[in-house]
């Protein structure tokens, strides 16, 4: 976090604040909105590819951040010792990782088709190697066996993916159409 | 009104009234515990205020709910604005 910190795009001014403001709140909003997924699960957005898009990888970890440290301080989602690690998995794996697959695709892809399509790619990627990282840490910690938590996580995980990458692409598409000079502080 | 009003409002909706609605289901990583049985091993380090989506001193659960998501979205609001005016002028040199 510190690191981000540190690192924040140097793009980012005075007229950004509103913007990280209300991404913000409104991830924070969006995470409790479960929608019910396969068999009595339920999954709700990520958000950090969404925010990655936005405002660039590392202000979208410090964004991933204060939603988390804000549930789980006042809210009691998501434990406190684990907020650490939630962080990672969520805010630096789904921020920076997300954020490097969306430019990769974009680039590869390029127009707004490439926007969209990298930031699907991403967001699925970033479910799905958080759940990834959140096994290997469970399993790390002497939890859970790895060949149990891995396999019931990654499948859970693959098809919440899949309503991340569509809700992710659903709000970047109408801020392009809408909006498309928040981009900017995305190059 | 300007549009980070509007995206506030949306996002005030969501947790004020929409998420009375959302599933009560367990998401993805509690179900994995919940299904391992390890759900139970969770310990409570303190008590939130506002523990699990619900305003103390609140009787009626519809409203506690909703103002709980209502006063967390703007307590994210208020402390990202904050930390982000604490960054930019950091990163100025101000």
């Amino acid at each position: 976090m510190g690191y981000s910190l540190k690192k924040i795009d140097r793009e980012l001014g005075d007229k950004h604040i509103p913007l990280m403001g209300v991404l913000a709140a409104f991830i924070f909003a969006a995470q409790m909105l479960n929608f019910p997924v396969v068999g009595g699960t339920s999954s709700h957005l990520l958000g950090a590819v969404l925010a990655a898009v936005l405002v660039g990888p590392y202000a979208s970890v410090i964004v991933m951040s204060v939603v988390l440290i804000i549930q789980a301080l006042v809210f009691q989602d998501g434990g406190v010792t684990a907020l650490g690690a939630n962080i990672f998995n969520m805010g630096v794996i789904g921020g920076i990782l997300g954020y490097h697959i969306f430019y990769i695709v974009k680039k590869f892809r390029g127009e707004n088709s490439g926007i969209l399509l990298g930031a699907f790619v991403a967001a699925w990627f970033a479910m799905f190697l958080g759940a990834f990282a959140a096994a290997l840490e469970l399993a790390f910690s002497g939890t859970i066996p790895l060949k149990i938590v891995l396999p019931a996580m990654l499948s859970i995980h693959s098809i919440a993916g899949v309503g991340e990458g569509l809700i992710t692409v659903a709000i970047i598409s109408s801020i392009l159409k809408t909006r498309p000079d928040l981009f900017e502080v995305v190059r | 009104m300007k549009w980070w009003h509007f995206i506030l409002l949306v996002a005030l909706a969501f947790a004020g009234v929409l998420s009375l609605l959302a599933s009560a289901n367990p998401d993805g990583l509690e179900r994995v515990l919940q299904n391992l049985g390890f759900i139970e091993r969770g310990e409570t380090l303190f008590e939130s205020p506002f523990k699990d989506y619900t305003t103390p001193f609140i009787e009626n659960e519809i409203i506690s709910k909703a103002l709980a998501g209502v006063v967390g979205t703007l307590l994210v609001l208020g402390i990202m604005i904050f930390l982000t005016k604490v960054m930019v002028r950091k990163k100025d040199g101000t």
